[in-house]
């Protein structure tokens, strides 16, 4: 059976997100696979028909004052309908602060199956595949769904995004019959975060810093400084955040955000498999630490065993220079 | 107003997690259970609540075996007035679709008008058992919340919107609200409270006593099916760089560049 894919294609200040391309781009691969066709479901304004390029045929398109900030009700009756518009066997959503309510809550309206935060997908005999982690990243769970829909998120940063192959698409205005009633849960204030850095789920490089930089202060002057020279976002230790030297938002592990970025540098961080588990899929670890024997140094691509207050200044020299 | 709270069992964070056999699951025999440390917000978040007025009674709802008694008396111990387990062999197998069926029946039977969960279990990491339960029961829900207003018929909530942007939305009770690190500070059971917990009433519930059709949970209803099990491929090993400061960091940035090709 073909596999035609809906992809949900998130937007951000009118923009759409890298994980559009992301998705179309494997969306695209899987439809190959087994003879389907690409769409795509865009929310508010933002370059639809650019999508095309990106292997989209069709792109549904909800606008109108719904569909600015998120409303559960209407985006999912919205999702609803772009689903029955093309009748799409999978949908593709990256896993965000959207589709983590959203595909739930559409799993449970049209009875179709969900895996979410998948890392892989791949065609197997006419059917996808989902591979996502479970425990915190400590183990792999290869997934089916057995329903006529299947929903999937992907987790950001999971495929490289290629060159665009090129090509056009139908714009089609979505009317998915929004009322009041469906502007259940309203966004009344945005409060965005105090630095402009890529949030860490997305961020491509990342620098955490751990207890031992024992002051906010020396955390601020060492590690933001570092990230930033690296381009990169700054995160955290549990121990770190616990002692006020970050903030929640920032922590990095099994009960705080799941990184999946190409760079991880781990300033003075232990290694502790809670830890471990937000970062360790990150594609190059490189660990700064004083103590040789420290578990993080059993993942690291490169390590260094030393003082971080003499290497990290150092390492934002070179940074600096080669980034400039 | 009731205040349902789901709690989950899942193995301690520090379990170093193992594949059985079959590839069908964890190996279980020395795990350490313990309460989904995301749970231990809502539980906290359910407690204040209550102290502060808004809410009636604090209900524990947990799916699953009678195991799973240890880490609900703690609940208990902690605050929460009474439980109900949710247990049948029926049950065995569930998806996300199935449990969020299964609670959502049981919630609705007990009268609750706020359910409390954690943001995710730390086991199947899925997070999508509670908006499931709003939807079916056709309730609001705001998720990853770490600061929580209910006023009246109305709850605030601080939402975490993706991007590292929160959202403050509001919405009509009832509803489902999950809960992220930041929101409280759970607290731990004192001995009188682990002495009255003890006294504190667990029903057991099957699929017959909540009025679900056995069909419509369970692996057979699962529309999601996991095929196999297996570890992440191990880390090739590392490379230790040698030398004063400047050394290596200058070897670390042509590495990064020339060989990992990262920046
Ligand atoms: C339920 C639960 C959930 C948890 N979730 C998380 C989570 O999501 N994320 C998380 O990170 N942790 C989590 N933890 C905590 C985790 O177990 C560790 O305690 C924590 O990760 C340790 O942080 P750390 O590495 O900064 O500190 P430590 O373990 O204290 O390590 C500090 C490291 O810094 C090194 N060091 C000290 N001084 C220097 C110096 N001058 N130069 C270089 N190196 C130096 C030391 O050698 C040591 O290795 C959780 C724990 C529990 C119980």
């Amino acid at each position: 059976m073909p596999t035609n894919i809906l992809v949900f294609c998130e937007t951000e200040g009118g923009q759409l997100r890298k994980s559009a391309f992301e998705l179309l781009g494997k969306a695209t691969q899987l439809a190959a696979a087994t003879g389907g066709k690409v769409s795509a479901v865009v929310f508010g304004d933002a370059d639809a028909a650019s999508l095309g390029a990106w292997g989209a045929s069709t792109v549904y398109v909800a606008s109108g004052p719904a569909f600015g900030t998120y409303v559960a009700g209407a985006w999912v009756k919205a999702l609803q309908a772009a689903i029955a518009s093309s009748g799409a066997n999978v949908v593709l959503g990256s896993a965000s602060g959207v589709t983590r309510e959203a595909f739930p809550r559409l799993s449970a309206r049209i009875g179709a199956g969900l895996s979410v935060e998948c890392t892989d997908l791949r065609a197997e005999g006419g059917a996808i595949v989902g591979r996502r982690p479970v425990y915190a990243g400590k183990a792999l769970v290869d997934v089916k769904i057995k329903s006529a829909v299947g929903l999937y998120t992907v987790r950001p940063n999971s495929f490289t995004i290629g060159a665009a192959p090129g090509g056009s698409a139908s714009v089609v205005a979505l009317d998915a019959g929004i009322t009041d009633a469906d502007l259940d849960v309203k966004v009344v204030e945005t409060l965005k975060p105090a630095t402009q850095a890529v949030d860490l789920t997305e961020a491509d490089r990342i620098v955490s810093g751990g207890r031992s930089l024992k002051s906010k202060e020396s955390f601020d002057a060492i590690v933001r400084p570092l990230a930033k020279a690296a381009h990169a976002t700054p995160g955290a230790s549990r121990a770190a955040v616990d002692a006020g030297y970050a903030p929640h938002g920032d922590q990095v592990g099994q009960t705080g955000k799941v990184v999946n970025p190409s760079l991880y540098i781990a300033l003075g961080i232990s290694g502790a498999i809670q830890h471990l588990a937000g970062m360790r899929t990150s594609r190059v670890i490189v660990a700064i630490n004083k103590d040789a024997e420290a578990p993080i140094f059993q993942y690291a691509t490169y390590g260094i065993v030393g003082d971080l207050f003499e290497i990290a200044p150092a390492l934002e020299k070179e940074l600096t220079k080669a980034l400039a | 107003m009731k205040i349902g709270v789901c709690l989950k069992q899942v193995p301690a964070t520090d379990t170093r997690i193992r594949v059985n056999p079959t590839n069908t699951g964890i190996l279980t025999d020395d795990v350490k259970w313990e309460i989904n440390p995301y749970d231990e917000y809502a539980l906290e978040e359910a407690i204040r609540l209550k102290q502060a007025g808004k809410g009636t009674e604090v209900v524990i709802f947990t799916l699953g075996d009678v195991a799973s008694e240890a880490r609900i008396r703690d609940g208990l111990a902690r605050g929460a007035d009474r439980a109900v387990r949710l247990d049948d062999p029926a049950f065995a197998g569930s998806d996300a679709l199935g449990k969020a069926r299964i609670l959502a029946a049981a919630l609705q039977q007990e009268g609750i008008g706020l359910v409390l969960a954690g943001r995710q279990s730390v086991d199947t990491d899925t997070g999508a058992v509670p908006a499931m339960i709003a939807e079916l029961l056709g309730w609001r829900q705001a998720s990853w919340v770490d600061k929580l207003v209910i006023e009246g018929e109305t709850f605030t909530a601080h939402r975490a919107a993706g991007g590292g942007t929160r959202e403050v939305v509001t919405g009509q009770l009832p509803a489902v609200i999950t809960c992220d690190k930041g929101l409280n500070e759970p607290r731990y059971a004192t001995l009188p409270g682990i002495m009255a917990a003890k006294k504190k009433p667990i029903v057991v519930k099957n699929a017959a006593a909540l009025g679900i059709d056995a069909g419509s949970v369970g692996a057979a209803a699962a529309l999601v099916v996991e095929e196999a099990m297996s570890l992440p491929p191990a880390r090739p090993a590392g490379r230790i760089l040698q030398g004063d400061a400047a050394t290596v960091a200058a070897e670390l940035v042509r590495l990064l560049r020339e060989e990992a090709k990262v920046i």
